[in-house]
């Protein structure tokens, strides 16, 4: 087996406050394949774009990486410097982010943009960069590109807009891409559109992706393997079609049936009582345990790690330990 | 069959959007109108849901101001249990307002932050007059104590609240002045899924128990599916589809209601063939001639180009589409 593009261990980030250190994330661990889509869903406050913001060295300080380490393509990035680091953002690793206004510059032309991308992180002419803009422009789906490249920022509509951002991030062509939200500010007919895009052209260039998103509709769709976060922790990961009708955590199975759905018809959606708990409120044991269901004594006491299952599958769950526990018992 | 609580017929408002006098007199430019609704009728029953959803700027909100009276039609007319809404008198309108409240989208901005609890739920309680004295927190008590809060919760303010918190505090305001008919305007776009799902289960709760009429406004089809008996979806403001809700997901008339349900990304992972999805909702200040849907119609015929279609009664409501009337004439 390949090893993977990006792997994460036991990461753990930091925000030290007057009121003591809070953990946003709490030992997550992930490894993300070559050509992957992981989705990384969770509520607001569960984590999930710190992440995507650790993983390339962007997070806002007071926040720092307390302990973990970040390989890509085993080459540990979470210690390096500055410097180097900001060659591989963008080179190596590409970023889509929710809101396509503010990740462009509203006072450059889109080919300046692109083009100062392009030529920063390769060694090639203006004008090979600009043929290479216009190509991407082409194949995200700008018609008249040629033409549209010199336009700026504010002549393109919201999806047109995320169309550039993702020619932006992949006009290095990086090997991984992370997606924060990328269809969130869309509407759902323009979102179909951005979420087909961003797919094809990731596959066609071999590109990874880690897509963020709290629309687990989103995922279904996109995602080969989904990770579930909840208050800073993982709470399930695995394949998309195994953890959408199948989970494990209680979470995980609250979540998936709290959602409306176009084909199934419930008098009630199913409702995790309370909410997620506060960074400085995080409960002893699992941090599920105040709304779960299926709590027990052991829950209250300890914090799981992910339990390995079938197919590949990590729960973070007391339930699913018990098999364990006896074998090396006996 | 139930009475009509509310109508609306040939409902239009245009926004002026012209630049200012002077610019007009030296650019020789003519006053230009923003047509946020145009002819837009339908009628709620008493006692259901009626959601209307389209992308945004399908003028959704407007119609939603328009029957709460926070913006006056240019043309139409709204009558409210069989009377005719007037905008003109405030006294008439003042009585009308107690029968009808408003749910709005963003809990953080509809509830003012100096105020405590207790007070914004009281307002229209004091208002219309309708108690006085300790009877007053007697009734705040009983609200919150109906939307899942406690009445200790009366001396806090807004920002002591989660935002799903927050919108039960929207909602007991809403309940306080005893209305029959409430307007819900993105009352879950806010909140996270789990969320969500305790506030439609509370609405629909509510609903029973009190026999509220609501109309829901939101662009999130699987939330609308769950709540709504009636469903008319806009596009450029107009109506171009009203039908059941089980109709509309099943036998979808009109080509842009079809295009709408194929871009909801799909939970159930069917593998379903979708129609892909082209273009964006066009300007609003310069609509297509004919059938405003006409330039991202898979089905576009020449008549679609130049007319604009005729209301047409199908099933269980009306569509707006040549489609249907041609079929009709064949």
């Amino acid at each position: 087996m390949k090893p993977p593009i990006l792997s994460v261990r036991d990461l753990v980030v930091e925000f030290p406050t007057r009121r003591g250190t809070l953990r946003a994330l709490d030992h997550v661990s992930f490894d993300i394949a070559e050509g992957e889509v992981l989705g990384m869903v969770g509520e607001s406050g569960a984590g999930k774009s710190l992440t995507g913001a650790a993983i390339i060295g962007l997070l806002e300080p007071p926040g720092r990486v307390a302990s973990g380490e970040i390989w890509l393509r085993g080459e540990r990035i979470d210690n390096l410097p500055r410097e180097k680091m900001r060659r591989i953002r963008g080179r190596r690793i590409g970023m889509v982010f929710q809101d396509p206004l503010t990740s462009l510059n509203p006072l450059y032309t889109v080919a300046e943009q692109l083009i100062e991308t392009i030529r920063t992180h390769m060694d090639v002419s203006d004008k090979e960069a600009r043929k290479r803009a216009v190509a991407l422009l082409d194949r995200v789906g700008i018609p008249a590109a040629a033409r549209r490249i010199d336009d700026y920022p504010h002549h393109f509509s919201g999806g047109m807009r995320q169309r550039v951002v993702i020619a932006l991030a992949l006009c290095a062509e990086p090997e991984l891409v992370i997606a924060d939200e990328p269809t969130t500010a869309l509407d759902v007919s323009v979102q179909a559109q951005i979420i087909d895009v961003l797919k094809e052209i990731c596959a066609e260039r071999g590109a990874s992706v880690m897509l963020i998103t709290h629309d687990m509709g989103v995922i279904a769709e996109t995602a080969d393997r989904v990770a579930v976060l909840y208050a800073g922790r993982l709470a399930e990961i695995g394949p998309v079609r195994d953890v959408i009708q199948a989970a494990e955590h209680p979470y995980t199975a609250g979540l998936m049936g709290s959602i409306p759905t176009l084909t199934q018809t419930a008098e009630r959606l199913t409702q995790i009582p309370g909410s997620m708990p506060r960074l400085n409120a995080i409960p002893q044991g699992c941090a599920f345990n105040p709304r779960c269901t299926k709590a027990f004594d052991r829950c209250f006491r300890d914090q799981p790690d992910l339990i390995p299952r079938a197919d590949g599958r990590q729960v973070a769950c007391w339930l699913y330990e018990t098999a364990k526990s006896e074998v090396s018992n006996g | 069959m139930a009475d009509v609580l509310l109508s609306v017929e040939g409902l239009t408002r245009r926004f002026d959007v012209s630049k200012p006098w002077l610019n007009r007199v030296i650019e020789r430019e003519g006053k230009q109108f923003l047509t946020a609704t145009e002819d837009v009728g339908f009628e709620i029953k008493r006692g259901e849901t009626f959601a209307l959803v389209g992308e945004s700027g399908s003028g959704k909100s407007t119609i939603a101001k328009m029957i709460v009276g926070l913006l006056e039609p240019s043309a139409g007319v709204i009558k409210f249990d069989g009377q005719e809404m007037d905008f003109a008198s405030g006294a008439a309108m003042r009585t009308l307002r107690r029968r009808f409240q408003m749910i709005f989208q963003d809990p953080f901005a509809s509830l003012n932050p100096r105020w405590r609890v207790e007070d914004i739920i009281a307002e229209p309680i004091h208002t219309f007059g309708l108690l006085r004295g300790a009877e007053v927190s007697n009734e705040v008590g009983r609200l919150l104590d109906l939307v899942g809060l406690s009445a200790a919760d009366g001396t806090k303010f807004p920002h002591e609240f989660s935002g799903g918190q927050r919108q039960r505090i929207a909602i007991a305001r809403a309940l306080s002045s005893k209305p029959e008919f409430i307007v819900c305007d993105e009352p879950t776009s806010a909140l996270d899924v789990s969320v969500q799902a305790q506030i439609l289960n509370l609405m629909r709760d509510l609903q029973d128990e009190f026999g509220l009429t609501y109309l829901l406004i939101s662009h999130d089809l699987s939330v609308v599916r769950h709540m709504a008996n009636r469903i008319g979806v806009l596009y450029l403001g107009r109506l171009v589809e009203v039908a059941e809700s089980k109709r509309l997901f099943t036998d979808p008339q009109h080509p842009y209601t079809r295009m709408l349900l194929d871009a909801v990304p799909d939970l159930a992972l069917s593998g379903r063939r979708r129609m892909p999805v082209t273009g964006e909702i066009p300007n609003p200040i310069n609509p297509p001639s004919g059938c405003t849907f006409h330039p991202r119609c898979p089905k576009v015929m020449d008549i679609c180009r130049r007319e604009v279609p005729r209301i047409t009664t199908t099933a269980t409501g009306t569509a707006e589409c040549h489609l249907l009337t041609t079929e009709d004439a064949t």
